[in-house]
C-alpha cells in the first residue's frame, strides 16, 4: 500500500515538472530583441542599451521567475530571473523587455550580461530546472538602432527591423500592429450579402449532425442486431442468424414491450420508478402532530 | 466651517438627497424600459408566456432601469466594475452562465426520439437556415459581420447560445440579443402555428408516424459521448456548450450519477435561470437599450423566428419525397427544429391533436427538438469560428 502511495507521489510529481517545463517550452517565446541602442527604447534609469523582448502565447497569464536568460550557450544559468517580482507575471498574450546593460542590480528586468554589436549573439532562454531549453535565437550582426524580430508574435520567421516603412521596431508590444480584425474585413469585403457564409455554416451543420445520424444507425442497427440474437439464444435457438425484419420484429415492438409491461404489473402488482411512466401513488394522510395546524399556533398566554 | 444656519444645511441635505432620488434622474427612456419590464411580468403571470424566463428578465429590467445619479459612484448598476449586480452580471458577460444551463438542459433531456429515429438530426440542422438568413438581412441592414452574426443567431431560438455568442461577437448588442431571443421563445405559441397551417395540407397534416422503437441503455449512454466527440471535432468552438450538453446527458443516462444528474437540471439550473435571467433584464439599461439597433434586433429576431420553423417544416416535406410511405413524417413536426425545448415539440402535439384527437406527435417532435439544440450550438460554433 505504502509502496504504490509512493509510487502515484512520484508520478504526480514527474508529471507536475514535465508539465511545468512543458507549459514554458511552446508558450515563452524571445520575439524581439535589439543589440545596438542608440537612439532606442529608453529603459525606466533613462539609459538606452540592448533589450530582449519575450512574449508569453498563451491565452493564460505565465510566470517566468526562476527561468534563467543567458548568451552564453555553456552557462545556462548567467542570469536568473529573480522571485518574488509580480511583473514577472505576464498577462496572455502579453510581452516583456529585458535590458542587456550588464546592471542586474537595477531591477528584475536588467541582465547580468549584456550583447556585443561586433559579433553575432546566441541568446537562450532556459527553465527553472537549467537543462531544459525553452527558446534560443541567434542575432547576426546587426546596423545600430535595427531589431531582430519575428515577422508575428511567436512566429517561426526572422526579419531585421530598422523602423522604416512596415518595418516597426515594436518593444513591448505586437510585432504586428493590428488596426481590424482581418477575419471580418475579409467577410465584410468577399462576403457581403452572407451567402458564403450560410453556404458553409449550413454545411458544416448539416455535415456534423449528418455524422451523428449515420454513426447512431449503425450503433442502433449494431445493437438491434445483438440485442434480437440474445433474445432468440435466450429461448433455446442456436447459432441464430439475424435477418434485418427478424431485428424489426424484435427491436422496434414498443408496444409488445408495453403490453408485456403492463400484464406483469397487473399480476404482480408490481411498482417500479423509472422516467416517463407515471406512478401514481396513494396520499396517506395519517395525522402526527408534527402536521398538525394546532400547533402550530402560538398560545395566548393567560393573565 | 462655513456659515451655513440650520435651515440653510437642512435644504441643502435635502436638496442633495433630492438630486439622488429616481424622481430626479427619470427620463422618458427610464420609464418605456419600465413599462417594457412591467409587461414581460403582465405575460408572465397572466398568459403564462415563459413564467419561468419572463419574470426574472421582467423584473430584471425594473432593477436595472430604476434612475439614479450615475456621477454619484455609488457602485450599484450593473456596468459599475465591482458592484453587486456587476458580479452577478459576470457569468453573462463572461460567458459562463449559458454553459451551466447547456448542463442542465442535457440533465433533464431525454433524447430517446433522436436516438430512436436519428434522420430527424437532419430536421433539427435544417431550421439552422433562420440563423443564415437573419445573418444576410442583417448585413443587408448595415450590421458588421459579427455583429450580425450576434443577432442571428435569436433565429436558433435558444437563450443561452444567443447569450454564449453575443459575449463573445458583439457583447454591446448582447442586452437587446438575449431579451429578443428569450420574448420571441416565449412567443413560440403565437408565432409558429400560422407558419405550419400556412405551409401544410390537410392531408399532411394527419400524417400518423410509426411509433419509436424501443432504446437500450446502452444507446442512450453511448449518445452522449460519441455525440460530443462527434461533434466537437467538427466544431471545437461549440465546446463549452456541447461540452456541457452532453456531460449532463451522461449524467442523466449512466444510471450512477442520479444525484448530480436531479442536482444539475434542478438546483443548478434554477439557480443560473434565476441570475442569467435577472441579470439580463438588469443588462437593459434605457440608455443602452433604447436605440435603433434594438429595433432592428428585435426585427430580425422575429424575421429568424419565421425563417427557421418555416424551413423546418419545409425540409420535411422535401425529405418527405425521399421516404417510403410507411415512413413518412409529419410536416407539424418540423418547427420543432429551433431549439426552443420542449415548447415548440409541444405545439407540434397540439396542433396534430387539433387535425385529428389521436394523432399524438409529441414524442416525434421531440427528436427534433432536441437535435435543434445540438444544431444551434453547432451553428453558434460555427459563427465564434469564422468571426471571432
Amino acid at each position: 500500500m505504502k509502496k504504490s502511495l509512493l509510487l502515484l507521489a512520484v508520478i504526480l510529481g514527474g508529471c507536475t515538472l514535465l508539465t511545468s517545463a512543458q507549459g514554458r517550452r511552446g508558450s515563452l517565446y524571445i520575439n524581439e530583441v535589439m543589440v545596438s541602442n542608440d537612439s532606442n527604447f529608453i529603459d525606466d534609469f533613462g539609459n538606452r542599451s540592448a533589450w530582449i523582448e519575450l512574449y508569453n502565447s498563451k491565452f493564460a497569464p505565465l510566470e517566468i521567475s526562476n527561468i534563467y536568460i543567458t548568451n552564453d550557450r555553456n552557462n545556462p544559468t548567467k542570469y536568473a530571473v529573480p522571485l518574488g517580482d509580480v511583473n514577472t507575471h505576464i498577462p496572455k498574450r502579453q510581452h516583456v523587455v529585458f535590458y542587456a546593460d550588464g546592471m542586474p542590480s537595477r531591477g528584475t528586468f536588467h541582465t547580468s550580461f549584456v550583447l556585443d554589436p561586433t559579433k553575432e549573439n546566441w541568446i537562450g532562454l532556459y527553465d527553472s530546472d537549467k537543462i531544459t531549453l525553452i527558446d534560443s535565437v541567434l542575432i547576426p550582426i546587426l546596423p545600430g538602432n535595427t531589431s531582430y524580430a519575428r515577422v508575428a508574435d511567436a512566429a517561426d520567421e526572422w526579419q531585421i527591423r530598422n523602423d522604416k516603412g512596415e518595418l516597426y521596431i515594436t518593444p513591448s508590444s505586437s510585432n504586428v500592429i493590428r488596426d481590424k480584425n482581418d477575419k471580418i474585413e475579409m467577410f465584410a469585403e468577399k462576403d457581403e450579402n452572407g451567402f458564403a457564409m450560410t453556404l458553409m455554416a449550413m454545411g458544416i451543420v448539416f455535415s456534423a449532425l449528418l455524422i451523428l445520424c449515420l454513426c447512431f444507425k449503425a450503433i442502433s442497427s449494431i445493437g438491434a442486431g445483438m440485442h434480437a440474437r440474445n433474445k432468440m439464444m435466450a429461448s433455446g435457438v442456436e447459432n441464430p442468424v439475424v435477418t434485418t425484419k427478424e431485428r424489426h420484429e424484435v427491436v422496434d415492438s414498443g408496444e409488445v414491450i408495453a403490453a408485456i409491461v403492463m400484464a406483469l404489473h397487473e399480476h404482480l402488482n408490481a411498482h417500479d420508478e423509472e422516467s416517463h411512466v407515471l406512478t401514481i401513488n396513494k396520499v396517506k394522510r395519517a395525522y402526527s402532530p408534527w402536521s398538525s395546524k394546532i400547533y402550530n399556533m402560538r398560545q395566548i398566554p393567560r393573565h | 466651517m462655513t456659515d451655513l444656519s440650520f435651515g440653510d444645511f437642512l435644504w441643502q441635505n435635502v436638496q442633495q438627497f433630492w438630486h439622488f432620488t429616481g424622481f430626479y434622474n427619470a427620463t422618458w427612456q427610464h420609464l418605456v424600459m419600465l413599462a417594457v419590464g412591467l409587461f414581460f411580468i403582465w405575460l408572465a403571470i397572466k398568459k403564462d408566456f415563459e413564467p419561468m424566463l419572463l419574470v426574472p428578465i421582467g423584473f430584471g429590467i425594473l432593477i436595472g432601469n430604476i434612475p439614479f445619479n450615475t456621477g454619484a459612484g455609488l457602485e450599484i448598476g450593473i456596468y459599475e466594475e465591482g458592484s453587486v449586480l456587476n458580479i452577478l452580471y459576470n457569468g453573462v458577460s463572461a460567458g459562463w452562465y449559458p454553459p451551466l444551463i447547456f448542463l442542465g438542459i442535457g440533465a433533464m433531456t431525454d433524447f430517446t426520439a433522436l436516438i430512436a429515429n436519428p434522420k430527424l438530426m437532419l430536421v433539427g440542422a435544417s431550421a439552422q437556415f433562420g440563423i443564415f438568413g437573419a445573418y444576410m438581412v442583417a448585413l443587408a441592414l448595415g450590421f458588421a459581420p459579427d455583429q450580425a452574426g450576434a443577432i442571428a443567431i435569436i433565429g436558433g431560438a435558444d437563450g443561452p447560445t444567443a447569450i454564449f455568442l453575443s459575449s463573445k461577437l458583439a457583447p454591446n448588442l448582447m442586452g437587446a440579443i438575449a431579451v429578443s431571443a428569450y420574448s420571441y421563445m416565449a412567443l413560440v405559441p403565437v408565432i409558429q402555428p400560422p407558419i405550419m397551417r400556412l405551409l401544410t395540407t390537410h392531408k399532411e397534416r394527419i400524417i400518423k408516424m410509426k411509433p419509436a422503437r424501443a432504446v437500450s441503455q446502452n444507446e442512450k449512454i453511448i449518445f452522449p459521448i460519441v455525440g460530443l466527440l462527434l461533434t466537437c471535432f467538427v466544431v471545437p468552438s461549440g465546446l463549452p456548450l456541447l461540452g456541457m450538453l452532453f456531460f449532463g446527458n451522461l449524467l442523466r443516462e449512466c444510471g450512477v450519477t442520479t444525484r448530480l444528474a436531479k442536482t444539475a437540471s434542478n438546483a443548478l439550473t434554477d439557480i443560473v435561470t434565476i441570475l442569467l435571467g435577472m441579470t439580463v433584464g438588469a443588462s437593459t439599461q434605457a440608455t443602452t437599450f433604447l436605440t435603433k439597433e434594438t429595433i432592428f434586433i428585435f426585427g430580425l429576431g422575429f424575421m429568424a423566428f419565421i425563417i427557421a420553423s418555416a424551413s423546418g417544416v419545409c425540409f420535411v416535406k422535401l425529405f418527405n419525397l425521399f421516404l417510403p410511405k410507411a415512413k413518412k413524417l409529419n410536416p407539424l413536426i418540423g418547427n420543432a427544429g429551433v431549439s426552443a425545448v420542449p415548447m415548440s415539440a409541444r405545439i407540434s402535439n397540439n396542433l396534430g391533436l387539433e387535425y385529428d384527437p389521436s394523432n399524438y406527435l409529441l414524442m416525434h417532435a421531440m427528436g427534433p427538438n432536441v437535435a435543434g439544440v445540438i444544431g444551434s450550438a453547432v451553428a453558434a460554433g460555427v459563427l465564434l469560428g469564422f468571426l471571432a
